[in-house]
């Protein structure tokens, strides 16, 4: 089985995120970039299914910048191959084009399975996973937490609200949108990844012509949303501010004094 | 003269799901005096069908419709998309819209916008809103020419105006679909143990928390208060706490009366588990995350000074 995980970069929610000068974008100048933390769901579901049944994986990026260390990442991992596809790829999230491009590249790889993470925090124009079925011609699940494969068959999770999940067959190959794996990701030491770096190069395909049709969107205007309202802020030491938050639920009658 | 609106109708379960009204709402002022067709599958969609304010409600029949499979549902909404001459497509930001929203692009040939909260007409154009960077960020982005389909986020606009007398309801024959999916059956939550939709006092942790060694101490405060330990996607992602205890989109909507947001920065999905907490106190590092949007009170700190003080406080008291 050959299970195909495409893992993209994506900016690093805990930095601050400043807008550019004309409000288009992010001011991408001093932006931390991260692997898409779904991606990282679905590589760890794709090496679960390794494990268990064996499997070849493949991790597959757009270089869309300093993806290289996410590729050498997930094969310290355990994934067999790592295939950048180089082109022109702006940071930030034109699915369509890197869609057009997976697809370009995953079509020729025989893959039973491509694991993609369901989302990732700048789908603007789609997620991903969908689009690089609908490109593929495939069947696609979204939004899956667990995944099993029995002869030419996928079982998944499909979750819903309130802890509802139904369970589908899905004929492969397929493209599975991953919620969630199993287990949570596993860790590659850096020292293994550093060591991969200087002993391994990485695959590199050239994007298909022809893929840049973009997702048809204009961005006017990207700026913080306005809060109706805003938590009051307790000040002080972290003694103080406990005593505050304590005496404010007591007023309140939430706890007991 | 007005553009014609396809809403992805949802049922979950058997029951109409409440987004389904919402993106009538929405579609009637996008058709702008044109056509609303609603249109779904399920014994949940076609029991609700008459209740939905739309001017054609379309129950999609067929023995590959009773229950939910992306497939069948990508094909069906296509098709109808197409029969229709849709302009905009509506779906909701959840499984199935996510499934079904590609699909129908893919099939009509146009854009696709995720996340939306909000969209108007601008001339021939569509402008729409969306929540990016985990809600850190809205994006106002322009559709030349108007055709599109939209993902939008549940409860983004009231459903009040969707609720009402249907002007037609009509069964459908759905499309084939290439019949490479099956439906095998729906798996419930858990039942026993504890129920974090029924206490008053819930002590919520997230990524902030950094090991499950360190749980122990949200724990501890979480006795020392009255209350129950529940949590945010990541952790139960981790295997640090089971699934009953997930508060958000995919886990429980709880509304208790204290809800206290530790180490937890206030995605849109948690969000949409915990706005309507009768009071909300949030601790997190960050002075920038969402939620204290949504807290009463808030403290910018260190969960590691401040939990293990407030939980000294709590039994100091006692």
């Amino acid at each position: 089985m050959h299970i195909v995980v495409p893992i993209k970069e994506v900016p690093d929610l805990v930095e601050e995120l400043e807008v550019n000068a004309d409000g288009s974008d992010l001011d991408r100048e001093y932006l931390k970039y991260k692997i898409n933390e779904w991606d990282e769901q679905a590589l760890e579901e794709a090496l679960c299914l390794k494990d268990e049944a064996g499997a070849t994986v493949t991790a597959v990026a757009v270089d869309t910048g300093d993806v290289d260390g996410y590729l050498y990442t997930a094969l310290a991992k355990g994934a067999d191959r790592a295939i950048k596809v180089t082109g022109s790829f702006a940071r930030g999230g034109d699915n369509h084009t890197v869609a057009a491009a997976l697809a370009g590249v995953i079509g020729g790889l025989g893959a039973d399975l491509v694991l993609g993470g369901v989302q990732a925090p700048d789908d603007l124009d789609g997620q991903l996973p969908v689009l690089l079925a609908a490109a593929l011609g495939l069947p696609c699940v979204s939004v899956v937490s667990g995944v099993s494969v029995d002869g030419g068959t996928a079982r998944v999770r499909q979750e819903y609200s309130g802890g509802l999940m139904a369970e589908l067959d899905v004929t492969l190959p397929a493209v599975i949108g991953v919620q969630a794996a199993r287990q949570a990701p596993r860790y590659a030491a850096v020292s293994k990844v550093r060591q991969l770096m200087k002993q391994v190069t990485l695959e590199e395909v050239a994007a298909p012509a022809g893929g840049g049709e973009g997702g048809g969107l204009r961005i006017r205007r990207l700026y913080r949303p306005e809060a109706a309202g805003h938590a009051e802020m307790i000040e002080g030491s972290a003694e103080e501010q406990a005593q505050r938050i304590f005496d404010i639920l007591a007023e309140r009658k939430l706890v007991r004094r | 003269m007005g553009s014609t609106v396809l809403v992805v109708g949802e049922q979950l379960d058997g029951v109409l799901a409440d987004i389904t009204y919402e993106l009538v709402a929405l579609a009637r002022t996008l058709a702008d005096g044109g056509s609303v067709v609603a249109a779904g599958g399920g014994a949940g969609f076609e029991s609700a069908a008459g209740s939905i304010a739309a001017d054609r409600v379309c129950v999609l029949g067929g023995a590959q419709m009773a229950d939910y499979t992306p497939e069948a549902y990508g094909a069906a909404m296509g098709a109808l998309a197409t029969e229709c001459a849709a302009d905009l497509v509506l779906a909701a930001t959840s499984a199935v819209g996510l499934d079904t929203g590609a699909a129908v692009a893919a099939a009509l040939g146009v854009p696709l916008v995720s996340y939306v909260v909000g969209a108007t007409r601008e001339g021939g154009d569509l402008v729409t809103t969306s929540q990016l960077y985990g809600g850190k960020l809205l994006a106002e982005a322009e559709v030349a020419g108007g055709r599109a389909v939209l993902t939008v986020v549940p409860g983004s606009v009231s459903g009040e105006a969707g609720k009402g007398a249907a002007g037609a309801v009509e069964s459908v024959a759905a499309a084939a679909s290439p019949g490479r999916m099956a439906f095998r059956g729906m798996i419930r939550p858990e039942a026993g143990g504890v129920d974090i939709t029924k206490q008053e006092i819930l002590v919520s942790v997230g990524r902030g928390i950094e090991s499950q060694e360190n749980i122990e101490l949200v724990e501890e405060l979480a006795e020392a208060l009255g209350g129950t330990v529940s949590a945010s996607r990541p952790i139960i992602d981790s295997g640090w706490m089971p699934k009953v205890r997930q508060v958000g989109k995919s886990g429980l909507t709880v509304k208790p009366k204290l809800y206290l947001a530790v180490g937890i920065s206030g995605a849109p999905e948690h969000l949409q588990g915990m706005k309507d907490a009768e009071f909300i106190v949030a601790i997190n590092t960050d002075p920038n995350a969402p939620i204290f949007d949504v807290a009463d009170y808030g403290v910018c700190g260190d969960l590691f000074d401040v939990v293990p003080a407030l939980t000294e406080c709590a039994k100091a008291s006692a």
